[in-house]
């Protein structure tokens, strides 16, 4: 009997592979989770926009939960979501601060003037540092970050609605409580 | 009205290949002879329609034709016409066609000169060829129909990626899939040896023709595919272990596993089990990369969740033929008997231990290929398996396998003594050891890599030649000319020889341009001088020229050796319009000994451009391996006891019946 | 000293070869080539994440420039090409690694190939014995 189950390992090898090739199909390739979730916001100081002279400091959101959604206005994508963000913001339920990424101020603001400012501040991270310390790798990204300043979920590339409803609603309102 | 003709006769194709795929089968089984004499002209009239079909795609590319929406979407009026033509396989619909069109080639093939197989076996063969024809169309005509309409037509097309507008794209492809789909006949030997009970020494013999082709054209495909990545991409660099290699090479190295294990097979009627499992194994894994590569589940510029239908048809095909095809193995193979005796330690044992190797290499690279797909699903996040994992653990399992090469060949056959190949192989081992201390010395670095590179490299290269000294000597007597000496060893025989003698000068390449290849990243303005060891590039400033679908600058730089000039070179930075993008065209003078390489980065103030200048040290010679690789196998293939011994073969058959 | 050293070779390189170089020599483009050459052996074992199937080294992609950036302010504070790596890995994960690092999820990854071949080696030991008729012939000399 065993013999003839030998004959069979071949078989039993290539339908192992195929389980995982469908599962394959059902995956982003593209998509890289990030290591930080579930760790620390890193820590930064910088500039925020069309405040000159003010800078923020990311320590101020200690105590409340909130979205950072790196973005720039060279980005397609992220004219892509900034309608479902200028919904969010009209629903004044979350705070949403904006990280203007390897922008210029002036680009920036003028995106910002033609389609709506969604965010309650917008810091500006002109050399783009901020990002790599929050492994940023294709804007637009989006972060929950939660009241003790721990990063919850992440989202790359443009946010949509089906996302926003099934994970950072839910997420928002449970970490709100 | 014309790609209606060309989407019609691919329906006709289908339904043939169906005929074919299925009809004969029956009348083997019942013994009808109409239905078997079907089998050849089902499979000549799916091949012309297939043929038909392929030409029209052509066509409509020659003509620009925008209405068809592939071509409107991979070619464009201003673009060459050779690149036009070569567009039909710039994109997934076409290269499908591409895969079936030479799929068509070889089942002509077998209808041709397949002719003296036992009828029954060879109507199965073909059969075979259809089922797995049936399955491809049938992807083509439901999921990648290279004659959608475009209604109303484009204006122009989006053109081809500037990256595929190259001569590489116009061999490359046709090449690589003749060796790919060419496995899919050892396949359809083995299915028809299955079916038939006839697992034997004929079957061997009649297989290695077949296989030995298809790993010959795989062999070029890859170090075309490689060559051309090698200028075209600016880095100099001919190998990525990238997803879309790695699943080429898996079917080379099982088709290599393969020819010799069919050697014992043919020899000895024994491993007939593993041999079949290798066929089956080739023609899979070229399946499988056709999978990898066309269902985007590694490698895709879009995220395939959002229309997984063509993975999930690809996914189902790999299912049916695959699966059916190992399912049909584990019923038949355990009746396969033991075939003749021979020693443990004979030409039979080192061939198969060469297979061994083979085989856990393939699994090496199977396996870094598919481990980040693996992990993933498991829910283990995204890792990343690239070359210094398959440099670390694909060479280090093919290192005892290069050793093997050389003592396998000196093995007589049934029984050898492992001290009297030792004995001939005296001088070989001083001589790769000389060269592995002497070579790095000359090279003016030494390092461990090179010595056992160079070791390996050269190990090989002095085994062959004893080789063929030895067959000289074995057959000389005062009566025999030298010439005539020579002339009376087979074809096979140097085939074997030129084959493993690529394989030593593939390895001197791959070690030489590792270990010393050198990079400068400069910034030089005109007339500005970068000096590479004793060879100084000029540079002579950049001008603008406009090519027939492009702008480009393109520099001129001047080298000298001394005071001789030694070559011009003219890089260039290409912008294509139609896509936007911008090109890196690298400029290369080779060499023997070495190439000068030479690519434009970026244009920076003052007329001054930030160049790279590469030196790639007997970089030539790894492709130039793998052509004498390639030409081993033809030269095998040229041997007249394939077409001698196949008759008697089967005359002995008849006589018996 | 080192500073010193390398001023001094390209000194005398020049006078050897000023018969044939009228125009300036072409200046490298890191001003740095040593932490340039650590730089380079470095970023071929690290992946790009925006192109996906492209090195650090050999990426032009501007989140590819930036990262090079990074690394090169690092080496220059005297990092470690490992601390280096750790510093990318706790950003974008393991990733961005090509050599995937030995553990217990990559064990099969870098030991399966090997265990193949042993295992291959067997099977064919005991094939082989099978085939020459249930034992084993010393070769003669």
């Amino acid at each position: 009997m065993s013999k003839k189950l030998k004959f069979l390992l071949p078989l039993f090898l290539f339908l192992v592979a195929v389980g995982f090739l469908a599962k394959g199909l059902f995956l982003n390739p593209h998509e890289v989770p990030s290591p930080l979730v579930g760790k620390p916001a890193p820590v930064f100081t910088a500039p925020l926009l069309g405040e000159a002279g003010k800078s923020f400091h990311s320590d101020e959101m200690k105590g409340q939960v909130w979205l950072l959604n790196v973005w720039a206005s060279w980005c397609v994508a992220c004219r892509e979501e900034h309608p479902l963000l200028m919904e969010m913001a009209k629903t004044k339920k979350i705070i949403t601060y904006g990280l203007d990424y390897k922008d210029t101020d002036a680009e920036a603001q003028q995106m910002l003037a033609a389609m709506g400012n969604p965010y309650d501040k917008v810091i500006t991270d002109i050399d783009g540092k901020i990002g790599i310390d929050y492994g940023v790798y294709g804007v637009p990204e989006t972060y929950l970050i939660d009241k003790l300043g721990v990063i919850r979920y992440k989202h790359t590339g443009p946010l949509t609605p089906e996302i926003l409803l099934a994970k950072i609603v839910p997420l928002l309102n449970e970490l709100q409580q | 009205m014309i790609p209606a003709i060309g989407e019609l006769s691919l329906i006709l194709a289908f339904l043939f290949a169906i005929i074919q795929g299925t009809l004969p089968l029956v009348g083997v089984w019942r013994n009808k002879k109409t239905l078997i004499n079907l089998a050849v002209p089902a499979a000549r009239a799916q091949s012309g329609l297939i043929a038909l079909a392929f030409f029209i795609l052509g066509y409509s590319f020659y003509v620009n034709d925008f209405s068809v929406l592939y071509v409107a979407s991979t070619s464009n009026s201003q673009l060459p016409t050779i690149y036009r033509l070569a567009a039909v396989w710039g994109g997934h619909e076409g290269s499908m066609l591409l895969w079936v069109s030479i799929l068509a080639v070889w089942t002509i093939a077998v209808t041709m000169f397949a002719k003296n197989l036992p009828d029954s076996f060879r109507v199965r063969l073909i059969a075979v060829m259809g089922l797995v024809s049936v399955g491809f169309l049938a992807f083509i005509l439901f999921t990648s129909n290279p004659f959608d309409r475009l209604i109303p037509a484009a204006l122009d097309g989006r053109d081809l990626n500037p990256l595929l507008q190259d001569p590489g794209m116009v061999f490359h492809p046709p090449v690589l899939y003749m060796g790919y789909v060419g496995f899919s006949v050892a396949f359809a030997f083995a299915i028809a040896a299955l079916l038939d009970g006839s697992l034997d020494n004929a079957w061997a013999r009649w297989t290695r023709p077949w296989t030995t082709v298809a790993w010959a054209f795989l062999t070029l495909g890859i170090a075309f595919g490689s060559k051309w990545a090698y200028y075209e991409l600016g880095w100099g660099g001919w190998w990525f272990w990238d997803a879309v290699e790695n699943a080429s090479f898996m079917p080379w190295l099982v088709g290599t596993a393969l020819i010799h294990s069919l050697a014992v097979t043919e020899k000895r009627g024994a491993f007939k089990v593993w041999t079949v499992l290798l066929s089956i194994c080739a023609f899979s894994l070229s399946l499988l990369g056709t999978f990898l590569v066309r269902s985007g589940v590694l490698t895709s510029v879009h995220a395939f969740a959002t229309d997984p239908s063509r993975g999930i048809f690809i996914l189902l095909y790999l299912v049916i033929v695959i699966g059916g095809a190992l399912l049909l193995f584990a019923l038949r193979a355990p009746n396969v008997g033991l075939g003749e005796k021979f020693d443990v330690v004979s030409r039979e044992s080192f061939l198969l231990a060469n297979n061994v190797v083979l085989a856990a290499a393939a699994g090496s690279v199977l396996l870094g290929t598919m481990y980040p797909l693996l992990i993933d699903a498991l829910g283990g996040g995204k890792i990343s398996v690239g070359p210094p994992y398959f440099d670390a653990v694909f060479v280090a399992i093919m290192a005892p396998g290069i050793f093997l090469m050389g003592l396998g060949p000196l093995a007589k056959w049934k029984k050898t003594s492992l001290p009297e190949i030792g004995t001939r192989l005296k001088l070989a081992a001083v001589i790769s050891v000389v060269s592995a201390l002497l070579v790095p010395s000359i090279m003016g670095k030494i390092s461990l890599m090179v010595a056992v590179g160079v070791f390996m490299g050269a190990w090989v290269l002095s085994t062959t030649l004893i080789l063929l000294q030895n067959r000289i000597n074995s057959r000389q007597v005062a009566s025999v000319s030298l010439i005539n000496n020579l002339k009376g060893i087979p074809l096979a025989f140097y085939g074997m020889l030129l084959a493993h003698f690529g394989i030593g000068v593939f390895i001197l390449g791959v070690t030489l341009v590792k270990g010393y290849e050198t990079e400068q990243d400069v910034r030089m303005e005109i007339n500005d001088v970068a000096k590479v060891d004793d060879l100084a590039f000029v540079f002579k400033g950049a001008k603008e020229i406009k090519g027939p679908n492009y702008l480009s600058s393109q520099g001129t730089f001047v080298v000298t050796s001394g005071n001789k000039t030694i070559g011009i070179l003219h890089p260039e930075k290409r912008f294509y319009p139609v896509q936007g993008s911008t090109m890196t065209e690298a400029d290369i003078q080779p060499g023997v000994f070495k190439d000068l390489y030479v690519s434009l980065g970026e244009p920076l103030e003052q007329g001054a451009w930030s160049v790279r200048i590469y030196i790639k040290p007997f970089v030539q010679w790894i492709w130039a391996g793998c052509i004498i690789m390639a030409l081993g196998g033809l030269l095998a293939l040229c041997d007249r006891r394939y077409r001698v011994v196949e008759k008697n073969i089967v005359k002995g058959k008849k006589r018996k019946k | 000293m080192k500073k010193l050293l390398i001023t001094l070779m390209l000194a005398s390189h020049f006078l050897l070869s000023a018969n044939v170089a009228l125009a300036g020599e072409a200046k490298p483009l890191a001003e740095d080539p040593v932490l340039e050459a650590r730089l380079k052996a470095m970023s071929h074992e690290l992946r790009c994440l925006v192109c996906q199937n492209q090195t650090l080294a050999d990426s032009d992609a501007p989140l590819a420039e930036d990262l090079r950036k990074e690394i090169r302010a690092q080496m220059r504070e005297g990092k470690s090409d490992q601390e280096v790596v750790d510093y990318l890995v706790a950003r974008y994960g393991d990733f961005v690694r090509y050599r995937p690092p030995v553990n217990n999820s990559t064990a099969l990854l870098w030991f399966g190939p090997f265990l193949l071949l042993i295992l291959g080696g067997f099977v064919l030991y005991r094939a082989l014995k099978r085939q020459a008729g249930g034992e084993s012939f010393e070769t003669e000399d």
